[in-house]
């Protein structure tokens, strides 16, 4: 019994060393790459301060189309931000436990990306001098100002709903930081003490803890699931061929869970490789995640089918000039290669055991996140190529769109900060939810102490009765 | 006169008297601003003539160095709310256009704009292989169900009560939803730093004169108001030398066109059995069109308007469809 507790103790050891581990040391290779970010961002920066001066004319977006590929990359990001709730929240509220080492990295892909997300439209406002007059004059009856709201709201609530099961780890960080070697330690120190705001472990902490996570999971999913719906409503809320559509919601809704746990899996493949969480993150998480990006994948599927055949069947006017250009026209390639490459492929690698194993997984992964940022990009431009007035006379570069230089930059340098961000959490923060994965291990030690008591048990039953019968019974249970 | 724009609010008879005489001096230079009273000494006419200052106070002066002066624009709450008792409209005769574009002409030269924003771009239209081709010039549609001013998150743009839907440049973030929610492409956006004439920038802003523009802000059509509240015709219908385009009231059911004749509205749409363009979007428009019926001149080419169209891009350019 004593060996056992203190393998137990020693197991909880190894979580928490583990998990704590890359945030001690600073590799060179972590200092390169974030040198990488760094120049990225400076040239995003540099291109769209240039942007500032000189007005959005710098880009390739003109009066057909207005929106671009900032937008794009605007429903793109948020959608991704739907991972963290996905995973965590609806993981958590059918308490899978194997949500445990991955939900981290979810929320904090969501936290990230719902971030950048939002500056995005920031970026591709014509007067951002004048963002004030959104609060000063703003129309609650404006679809963006639908959206401002909603997001503002989920990034609040997903703050939230990352920060609190920090706590006890921050608490753990601040405990620990004192034995070793630690670079940045005067700063480490103030921060662990201060986001650990008092975490003491007591009953009474925990129960808070327990009752706010609970409140939180439930307040996090309808808001994110009306913020992808509202987001596709700066769209559905126009009379433009191709976005007039009713099932926009629940198709971006769709659209933002498929790419976003697909983003989901990337982090926990890449945290996996890179900070050696095999032991935690293993095969068995890849292919559950996988089942569950299938299942997307298909809702998805279903919702595209909806979005293009219901329109293509009838050919109406305005329509039928958009879809005859996606499906046959100057966009078919992109439009069949996203259709069949990155919805259909994706279905039949997830369907088969060995397209879920971690590596392939991954590279479906990649082409899926792809895929949906391309797909924004077929949602938004096409449609603006196609007005219900004809496009004659005008300058050329107003009939066609492709995104120049400016956009690519202040776009990577928006990716390249939400790797940096992530970057850096995971240098200052345990990339696992150290508590969370601990709780797990006790309740599996729980359920094994529990099914040995409940066989040593029915063994001396079978003994007592055995005398009687002659046979013994089976145990139920079978230890896991 | 300052005195006369004062006092009168510009009623039916005298917006079009002054409506004629204003035709041809349009272009002229309306935002031409002088002082009231000059630097150079005139020789004085000893005709004595009261009037009005901005503010209010009674003035006397020789009425030599009283110069026919532009009034000062209106405050935006004026501007936002807009001429009492009106409701503009425009009816369009397909029949008489000929797509020569002197509409459009005055109107870039009237709000100082460069060539490629035409305000009111005149389109040549096929809606089907087998139909007539027309040339369907078109402004912005100031719709009465406008899905651009719903959209709008600052009520920079807006609808007033005499019809028009105007954009306040100075209030306007640039997020350019109203350019995707337009389905006519009325609005135009100022990608970089307008190419302002000297002396324009330095102007009082209105959003009923749309001009001085500002960079990152979207702009079209006004229907003038402006000219309105002077008793003048917007420039595009003084312009039209075929006469094809009337501007008036629908509240005094009459409609004027550039020679000043003045026609029943209700009579001149049943007559002619006027319609609106894409009625079916709903989103009931104040431009109204009659259609190309005994068309008084040659068909716009339209197997031009698809070389053109296909030299240009190789896919389907719009939805209206002109060539095969």
């Amino acid at each position: 019994m004593v060996n056992e507790k203190y393998n137990l103790k020693n197991e909880i050891e190894t979580v928490r060393e583990d998990c704590l581990k890359p945030t001690r040391r600073w590799g060179r290779s972590t200092r390169i790459w974030i040198g990488c970010l760094l120049i990225v961002i400076s040239w995003g920066l540099y291109c769209y301060i240039h942007q500032l001066r000189a007005g959005l004319g710098v880009t390739a977006m003109r009066n057909y189309v207005s929106w671009g590929l900032y937008i794009s990359t605007f429903v793109f990001f948020i959608g991704i931000s739907h991972s963290g709730t996905l995973v965590s929240a609806i993981l958590r509220i059918t308490k899978q436990e194997w949500r445990r080492p991955i939900t981290r990295s979810a929320e904090l892909l969501t936290w990230v990306s719902l971030l950048f997300g939002g500056i995005m439209p920031i970026i591709d406002l014509g007067r951002p001098d004048r963002i004030a007059n959104l609060v000063i004059f703003g129309r609650i009856q404006s679809p963006l100002m639908w959206d401002i709201i909603s997001i503002c709201t989920y990034f609040v609530g997903s703050s939230v709903f990352l920060f609190l099961p920090m706590i006890p780890d921050m608490a753990l960080c601040r405990d620990r930081l004192s034995v070793c070697d630690t670079r940045f330690k005067k700063f480490r120190k103030w921060l662990y003490t201060k986001m650990a705001i008092g975490w003491k472990g007591t009953k009474s902490q925990w129960h808070r803890l327990e009752k706010s996570m609970t409140i939180m999971t439930i307040i996090i999913i309808p808001v994110a699931v009306s913020v992808h719906t509202v987001v596709s409503y700066i769209f559905a809320m126009t009379l433009r061929p191709g976005w007039n559509s009713t099932v926009f919601g629940p198709y971006f809704v769709a659209g933002a869970l498929y790419s976003g746990s697909a983003g989901v899996i990337l982090g926990m493949a890449a945290f996996r490789k890179l900070y050696h969480l095999e032991k935690y993150i293993t095969p068995r998480h890849f292919d559950l995640m996988g089942r569950l990006v299938l299942a997307l994948t298909l809702i998805y599927a279903y919702l595209n089918l909806n979005e293009y055949w219901i329109p293509a069947y009838k050919m109406a006017t305005a329509e039928g000039h958009l879809l005859r250009d996606l499906f046959s026209g100057s966009y078919s390639t992109v439009f069949w290669t996203l259709q069949f490459g990155t919805v259909l492929l994706p279905i039949i690698i997830l369907s088969i055991p060995k397209g879920r194993r971690p590596l392939m997984l991954a590279i479906t992964c990649i082409i899926i996140v792809a895929g949906a940022w391309v797909k924004r990009y077929i949602i938004v431009v096409p449609t603006l190529l196609h007005p219900f007035m004809p496009i004659q006379e005008v300058p050329n570069d107003w009939s066609s769109y492709f995104p120049n230089y400016v956009e690519f930059s202040i776009t990577a340098a928006c990716l390249a900060g939400i790797f940096l961000v992530i970057t850096l959490f995971s240098k200052l923060f345990p990339m696992m939810a150290v508590w969370e994965v601990e709780e797990g291990i006790l309740i599996e030690h729980d359920k094994q102490a529990a099914i040995e008591l409940r066989l040593k048990r029915e063994a001396e039953e079978a003994k007592t009765n055995g005398e009687h019968s002659g046979t013994g019974t089976e145990p139920i249970v079978q230890p896991t | 006169m300052e005195k006369d724009n004062l006092e009168n609010q510009p009623n039916r008879r005298n917006f079009l008297k002054i409506g004629l005489i204003a035709g041809g001096s349009i272009a002229a230079g309306t935002f031409a601003i002088s002082k009231i009273l000059t630097q150079d000494k005139k020789t004085e006419s000893g005709i004595k003539k009261t009037v009005f200052t901005q503010d209010g106070k009674v003035f006397t002066a020789d009425q030599s160095h009283l110069h026919d002066y532009e009034a000062p624009p209106v405050s935006n709450e004026e501007a936002r709310k807009g001429i009492p008792n009106k409701k503009f409209v425009m009816v369009i005769d397909e029949a008489k256009c000929d797509g020569c574009k002197k509409c459009t002409d005055a109107c870039q030269a009237m709000h100082y704009t460069e060539s490629d924003r035409e305000w009111i771009k005149v389109f040549k239209m096929q809606d089907a292989n087998a139909t007539a081709p027309y040339f369907f010039p078109k402004p912005c549609f100031h719709c009465d169900n406008p899905p651009c001013t719903k959209v709008c998150p600052v009520n920079a743009t807006f609808k007033r009560q005499d019809g028009i839907v105007l954009i306040d440049n100075e209030r306007c973030i640039g997020c350019r939803s109203c350019m995707v929610a337009c389905p006519y492409s009325t609005r135009f956006f100022n990608w970089s730093h307008p190419k302002e004439q000297p002396g324009l920038a330095d102007i009082a802003y209105s959003p009923e004169r749309s001009i001085p523009r500002r960079m990152g802000t979207v702009e079209k059509c006004d229907f003038c108001p402006d000219m309105i509240r002077q008793g003048k015709m917007p420039a595009c219908v003084s312009s039209c030398p075929m006469d094809a385009i009337y501007f008036g009231d629908q509240n005094e059911d009459a409609v004027t066109n550039g020679s000043g004749v003045t026609v029943k509205f209700s009579q001149l749409i049943e007559d002619n059995a006027g319609y609106r363009h894409l009625e079916e979007l709903g989103t009931d428009p104040r431009v109204y069109y009659l259609p190309p019926k005994n068309r008084k001149y040659p068909k716009p080419d339209m197997d031009a308007v698809g070389k053109e169209k296909n030299e240009k891009k190789p896919m389907d350019m719009g939805d209206m469809q002109m060539s095969k």
